[in-house]
């Protein structure tokens, strides 16, 4: 038993390559667990980035610096009337938003977060990923239908337009990576995550890197399509707030609501991270050609330790600097705690048989960090587009260039 | 890679496949023929992935699951349900239908018996692995004129389709 | 939806295109409780897909009979009301009415007291046009300006709650004058707004003045001809950016405003954009008077001579000034008693509204809400 259990531990395949059923389940729950973190944590950085944009302080009531407000949110759309309307198809409704959770979270089975760190290598990853990550607009337009109301059908079917749109511009940019792919001995390409990671490894660049500037400007059609095809803004239409309301989920509350919101921020993870694995390098950690042997290894893989000790750093400095009064008291042991909790963390990730476990999943998240900030920038920058703008944008801007971009990354590919 | 639990997902995925084609034709709502139709498609899916055919398994999510049932649900959602709903859902023909339900399984019966000679026992074990690059070499190479005689009808499709919908161009 | 059918029976709206496929027009209801109709407006809109075939202003869910109150209050009672009109402008309310009322009785509020206004009712001005490109980049779905101009109109509210004790609805001036003198250090507090503000007013230029996606939203967008709009009495920037340069300020000067040099900003096209732009531009010749106002403000007394008990005399008058959203008009009839026989207010917001529909018919939705964010409406003033 225990050596079934122990059994992958060593292995260097992905559980799914493996064929260890338990181990897929393993990974699959801590993936669901680490997502549903992220997603906790990005409720909580979004409103404080966003706020501090915008010379103001954001939660700062519940738990020192508004730490506790995702949890308290979440029980509260937790413990929430949930209303249907009379009007609505209660089937249909009652499916919308599961339909669009799953979707969301049945992407990352092929996320790499590491060469082994995936739970399975699917042969067509890519377009397993972006197969099912189109299907939510199933979901979304099944939540406007559903709910027979007028806000929520236009904004499902401004979503449709939009998603099945950008998606054409995506699926250009990423065949041009796929392409790029095959710059190599076999001359095969691959459409496998974990395959494509190793390619840019074998060919000693980042595809956005790859006959400059023609990866840079596949990797800027795709960062464009993929915040489209997330619904964030500036092309928010389909929850255009000032516009529809709320868009498709208007009719939706409580804990129906949540999900809609868990799948939105876990759709916007999931694009990110096949941008990462496609143009920078995924698990990859910065400049492993250039800064290479065994002193710059060891730097690169104190990394991880040193974040979250700067983190727990960060939130020392937060206790310091915390109003001494008793009504602080609770809240300056708790932030003190939680920085104690992040530097035991940072820590464990000093030790060596961990520091090499981690690594890859560090670097592959820190790059998706990166990518969610820009999602958080970009909200607070930009006004939003008009449909028709936006269908502009698509249509006639980023689908030629796709084109461009994608027979000039031929001619090089055969040429150079 | 061994597969896990084979026949329980084959006839998991065969049983909604079936489950959602009776769907189809059962529901009175169009909406609620065309999510049917997606439960069918996704379940066709799984099925492909199971016979090793990955790459038609994505295609088919994308294609008609992602793509084709969402233009589908699209039209439907924007065309006016309420008459059709009241609308009769089946006419009245059941003699002529049931003898074509005959007539058809009859003929499944007769293929299967009769040309048991011709199916192979087993299917012959497909490289799981490099699927997906020999659909690209066939479609490349050997079916490289069919191929593109078919994008070039799908290209007339669409301007067809944008001259017949536009009244000005 | 019965009423909505009811209104829309009224208007001779476009039929909608039969020829291809058989598309409905929908019916949507954006308001009362819609967060991009600055308050109260309904607007039924009726729309082919998203484009909108024909509007209606469904007004009236902020009414509380203003004018009807005037007519039982007598003259200095009524002054607080005029504040719950336009509460985004309480001050530019407060003084067409003073001055109305001065007119009627044939009164000069004394220098010190126009300079006063005029400080007071320029930095309205700003506050007013601050709340609007907050409101108004927030419906275009630009989140960040607000929160900049929220924080800048604050020390404009700082400064009136200083003065008089309020800031929104500040009841700052009196029939005759201005009740409260400056307090200590008003002239220099104001000098060092003026100092903070102007670098904050580039700020929000540099967020959204040549932000592409800002002027694809707003240019062409709510095009309203210079014609039309004298055809239908629109007036202050809307009127402005259409390329007509009437401002009341130059036109027919009230309180100390011929003492002051300043251009009146005109626009072009009489787009959204153009609106966007000779708002800004207005924010900027604000601050040119007040920094001449706060410069020369005379000495002496604040109050002219005015009876205990104001009775103006029989007649009527009509007096306007130019308020933010554009001509403030009072028209009061008095019979002689300490009340008004009639007063009747001429709402810049409410007249304006009336250029939406003929804004907005062909475009999308979303210009529908650009063009309510232009015309700076403020429900207060429309109900009354």
């Amino acid at each position: 038993m225990l050596d079934y259990i122990t059994s992958y531990l060593k292995s260097d395949l992905t559980p799914g390559a493996a064929g260890n059923v338990l181990w897929a389940f393993v990974y699959i729950l801590l993936i669901f667990l680490g997502l549903s973190v992220a997603v906790i944590a990005m409720n909580w950085l979004e409103r404080k980035i966003l706020a501090h944009m915008q010379v103001r302080l954001g939660p700062m009531r519940v738990g020192p610096h508004g730490l506790l407000q995702p949890v308290a949110d979440a029980l509260k759309l937790l413990i929430k009337e949930d209303i249907m309307p009379a009007e609505a198809d209660k089937v249909v409704f009652w499916m919308a938003p599961l339909f669009v959770v799953m979707t969301a979270f049945t992407v990352f089975i092929v996320v790499p977060f590491g060469p082994t760190h995936a739970v399975t290598d699917m042969n067509i990853g890519v377009l397993f990923m972006l197969g099912v990550s189109s299907l939510s607009v199933l979901g979304i337009v099944m939540a406007g239908w559903a709910s027979n109301s007028h806000y929520p059908l236009i904004g499902a079917l401004r979503s449709s337009a939009q998603m099945v749109s950008y998606e054409i511009a995506m699926g250009l940019a990423v065949i041009s990576a796929v392409l790029m792919s095959s710059l190599n001995q076999a001359g095969t390409g691959t459409l496998s995550m974990i395959g494509l990671v190793q390619a840019q490894q074998a060919q000693h660049t980042w595809f956005v890197f790859k006959f400059f500037p023609l990866g840079l400007i596949a990797f800027v059609i795709f960062a464009i399509a993929m915040v489209a095809e997330t619904n964030r803004a500036p092309f928010d239409l389909p929850e255009a707030e000032s516009e529809l309301t709320a868009g498709f989920h208007t009719e939706y509350s409580g804990f129906r609501w949540s999900l809609f919101f868990l799948a939105e921020y876990s759709a916007m993870i999931a694009v990110s991270s096949i941008a990462v694995t496609l143009w920078l390098g995924g698990w990859m950690r910065p400049f492993p050609t250039w800064l290479s042997g065994e002193t710059w290894d060891l730097v690169f893989s104190l990394f991880p330790g040193l974040t979250f000790i700067f983190l727990a750093v960060f939130a020392f400095v937060g206790v310091v600097r915390m109003p001494k009064h008793p009504y602080f008291r609770i809240q300056t042991m708790g932030l003190a705690g939680f920085g104690a909790v992040l530097g035991l963390i940072g820590l464990v990730l000093f030790a060596p048989p961990v520091r090499d476990r981690i690594q890859d999943i560090y670097w592959f998240s820190v790059k998706v960090a990166v990518s969610m900030y820009m999602y958080i920038w970009y909200r607070g920058t930009f006004p939003r587009y008009r449909f028709d703008q936006l269908m502009k944008v698509g249509w006639k801007i980023l689908l030629p260039v796709g084109i461009g971009v994608l027979i000039l990354t031929a001619i090089a590919g055969v040429w150079l | 890679m061994q597969p896990v639990a084979t026949t329980f997902f084959f006839y998991l995925l065969s049983g909604l496949a079936v489950l959602g084609g009776i769907l189809v034709i059962t529901r009175k709502n169009p909406v609620h023929s065309a999510l049917a139709l997606i439960l069918t498609l996704l379940s066709l899916a799984g099925l492909y992935l199971m016979l090793y055919a990955p790459f038609v398994a994505g295609v088919q999510i994308i294609l008609y699951a992602g793509g084709i049932m969402v233009l589908f649900l699209f039209v439907i959602m924007l065309v006016n349900l309420e008459r059709s709903a009241k609308e009769e859902q089946f006419n009245k023909q059941w003699i002529a239908g049931t003898a074509a339900a005959l007539a058809l399984g009859v003929l499944f019966i007769l293929v299967y018996t009769g040309g048991k000679a011709l199916f192979p026992e087993h299917l012959a074990q497909l490289p799981e692995q490099s699927n997906t690059q020999e659909v690209a070499i066939l479609l490349y190479g050997n079916y490289m004129f069919a191929f593109e005689i078919a994008s070039l009808l799908l290209l007339v499709a669409i301007i067809g389709a944008v001259v017949m919908a536009k009244k000005r161009i | 939806m019965t009423d909505a059918t009811k209104y829309l029976s009224r208007l001779e709206l476009g039929q909608p295109d039969q020829t291809f496929l058989d598309s409905n027009e929908l019916i949507i209801n954006m308001g009362p409780q819609h967060p991009a109709t600055h308050g109260v407006l309904r607007v039924i809109l009726k729309l082919d897909g998203e484009k909108v075939l024909g509007t209606e202003c469904v007004i009236g869910y902020l009414h509380r009979g203003v004018e009807k109150i005037a007519e039982h209050r007598t003259y200095a009672m009524f002054n607080p009301y005029v504040d719950r009109m336009d509460y985004v402008a309480a001050v530019s309310n407060g003084l067409g009415y003073c001055e109305a009322v001065e007119k009627l009785m044939n009164i000069q509020a004394p220098p010190r007291a126009n300079y006063i206004r005029v400080i007071l009712t320029e930095l309205n001005r700003l506050a007013s046009h601050m709340l609007w490109l907050g409101t108004h980049a927030l419906d275009i779905g630009a989140i960040t300006p607000l929160f900049y101009t929220f924080r800048d109109r604050e020390e404009i509210l700082k400064i009136f709650e200083k003065y008089c004790g309020a800031r929104l609805t500040t009841h700052a001036f009196r029939i005759g004058g201005c009740q409260y003198e400056t307090y200590e250090g008003f002239e220099t507090e104001v000098k060092k707004f003026l100092k903070f503000v102007a670098p904050k007013i580039d700020e929000y230029e540099e967020l959204l003045t040549t932000n592409r996606i800002w002027v694809k939203r707003t240019r062409d967008v709510g095009v309203i001809s210079a014609k039309d709009c004298i055809a239908l009495g629109v007036t202050g920037p809307v009127l402005r950016a259409s390329g007509v340069k009437w401002d009341i300020r130059k036109a027919q000067p009230y309180a100390a405003y011929s003492d002051f040099d300043f251009e009146i900003p005109i626009g072009e096209k009489g787009d959204t954009y153009d609106r966007y732009i000779v708002r800004m531009k207005e924010m900027r010749q604000s601050l040119r008077i007040i920094e001449q106002a706060v410069g020369k403000i005379p000495e002496g007394p604040i109050m002219a001579k005015i009876p205990k008990v104001i009775k103006p005399p029989v007649g009527e008058i009509y007096h306007s000034i130019e308020a933010p959203k554009g001509e403030l008009g009072y028209f009061i009839v008095s019979d002689g008693s300490t009340q008004p026989y009639r007063l009747r207010v001429r709402p810049p917001s409410f007249v304006n509204l009336q250029a939406l529909d003929m804004m907005v018919r062909g475009a999308l939705v979303a210009d529908v809400i650009a063009v309510i964010g232009t015309l700076d409406i403020v429900l207060g003033e429309v109900d009354r």
